[in-house]
């Protein structure tokens, strides 16, 4: 299943809708990298509210993810991350290090335009 | 005839034969109630049990326990015993009636009726045996019945009380828009460790906070166990977007920390639950001013 990336002025928003399987996550980053560098991106926003499960694979691919849209100048900021997943990915440790963030869409969009009004 | 159903015959007729002596001290108890339930109740007296209660109250729990003790001995069926044992726990518990009382009663009224039958069949030796062979196993399994019916309604009562301390001992409290507090008191075991954390989770989605500060003034020890809840904690909330500030380590659980050896770099910690408060103030751009130098200037 095709994750859908919208543009939202500078930035980009990934929503997950459904359990991914790993051909699904691959391919979720290398649309995300070329949509980057498309559209000139300062920011993405991947959500994961849809998500009830985030095993090593999906939390390693999200990272990757983060780390090659930084090597491009843009941040990467997770959103919607549930409270029972991210009890399960504590105990499974999982802590995702280095990868921003966010209670829900609004809050990862307050956060990318921080970050670009400090480095403009 | 084959020899297995020579002896499945045998059986038959024991159990039809037990259930008419069960029948026969059924009736034979029913017709001595009301001096066998006072004898009873007199005993519990003497043995000086149940002390909670007066003395009218023993006469009628008694009357009742004792109509329902030779209901199950006539029916042979349990279920009304069992919701019966269960309704009179969670009457007498909280006057603050023992296990020993309720096992203790049960067992006098057990010796009362056997006392009874031995005195009405003291001629009759053989009879005496099958009457006791009869009543003593059903018997036993009536005093089973209500003490296991009290244990677990105890068990049901503290159950249930354990719960409410939790419930009470892990508030999670919003005292600023997007800053929430969460003051830990006592200790920390891993079942606890858990539910605050979970309850914690909810908070921060429902409030929508962006920071939180733990205060564990009040926790009395900590160990590398508690020490790793408090990191899981901390990490899990930084998943959902929110930042978190641990105030009030004593000295000694300071020390503690740093001889296990429990990797705190991710942790913010500030000394008291006002410095705390403070921080989290800043982070969310808030600056708290004095009335009267906002008037001045």
């Amino acid at each position: 299943m095709e994750v859908p990336i919208l543009k939202q002025g500078r930035f980009l928003i990934a929503t997950i809708q459904a359990a991914l399987s790993d051909e699904d996550l691959l391919q979720l980053r290398r649309a995300l990298i070329d949509k980057v560098i498309h559209f000139r991106s300062h920011g993405v926003i991947v959500d994961v509210t849809a998500l009830d499960v985030m095993d090593s694979f999906a939390t390693r691919t999200l990272r990757d993810i983060t780390n090659v849209i930084r090597l491009r100048g843009a941040d990467t900021v997770i959103v919607g991350i549930q409270p029972e997943v991210a009890f399960a990915m504590v105990q499974l440790g999982l802590t995702m290090e280095g990868v921003a963030t966010a209670l829900d869409l609004e809050e990862g969009l307050a956060h990318l335009q921080q970050r670009a009004a400090r480095n403009t | 005839m084959s020899s297995s159903k020579r002896s499945a015959n045998h059986m038959e007729r024991t159990v039809s034969q037990s259930t008419e002596l069960l029948q026969e001290l059924v009736s034979h108890l029913r017709q001595n109630r009301t001096q066998l339930r006072e004898e009873w109740a007199n005993r519990i007296t003497e043995a000086q049990l149940l002390t909670a209660m007066t003395t009218e109250e023993i006469f009628t729990e008694a009357t009742s326990v004792y109509d329902n003790y030779v209901e199950t001995l006539a029916t042979g069926t349990f279920e009304a015993l069992q919701s019966y044992s269960r309704n009179l726990s969670e009457r007498i518990i909280p006057r603050g009636v023992e296990t020993h009382e309720v096992v203790g009663i049960v067992l006098l009224l057990r010796d009362v009726l056997a006392r009874s039958l031995f005195a009405k069949y003291q001629g009759d030796f053989t009879m005496l045996n099958r009457i006791l062979d009869a009543y003593e196993p059903a018997a036993n399994r009536i005093a089973n019945t209500v003490a296991v019916g009290f244990v677990q309604e105890r068990e049901r009562v503290i159950r249930q009380q354990q719960e409410a301390i939790r419930e009470l001992s892990t508030p999670v409290l919003q005292v600023r828009e997007r800053l929430l507090i969460l003051p830990i008191i006592g200790v920390i075991d891993p079942q606890r460790a858990r539910q605050l954390t979970e309850q914690l989770l909810r908070g921060i989605r429902t409030n929508r906070a962006k920071v939180v500060v733990i205060d564990i003034t009040g926790v009395a020890a900590m160990d590398a166990t508690v020490a790793n809840h408090l990191v899981q904690t901390v990490e899990a909330s930084r998943l959902l977007g929110a930042t978190v500030i641990v105030t009030g380590l004593s000295p000694e659980i300071a020390q503690t920390i740093v001889t296990i050896g429990v990797d705190l770099g991710k942790m913010n910690t500030v000394g008291d639950l006002q410095g705390g408060i403070e921080q989290a103030e800043r982070l969310l751009g808030y600056k708290v001013v004095p009335v009267a130098d906002t008037a001045q200037s």
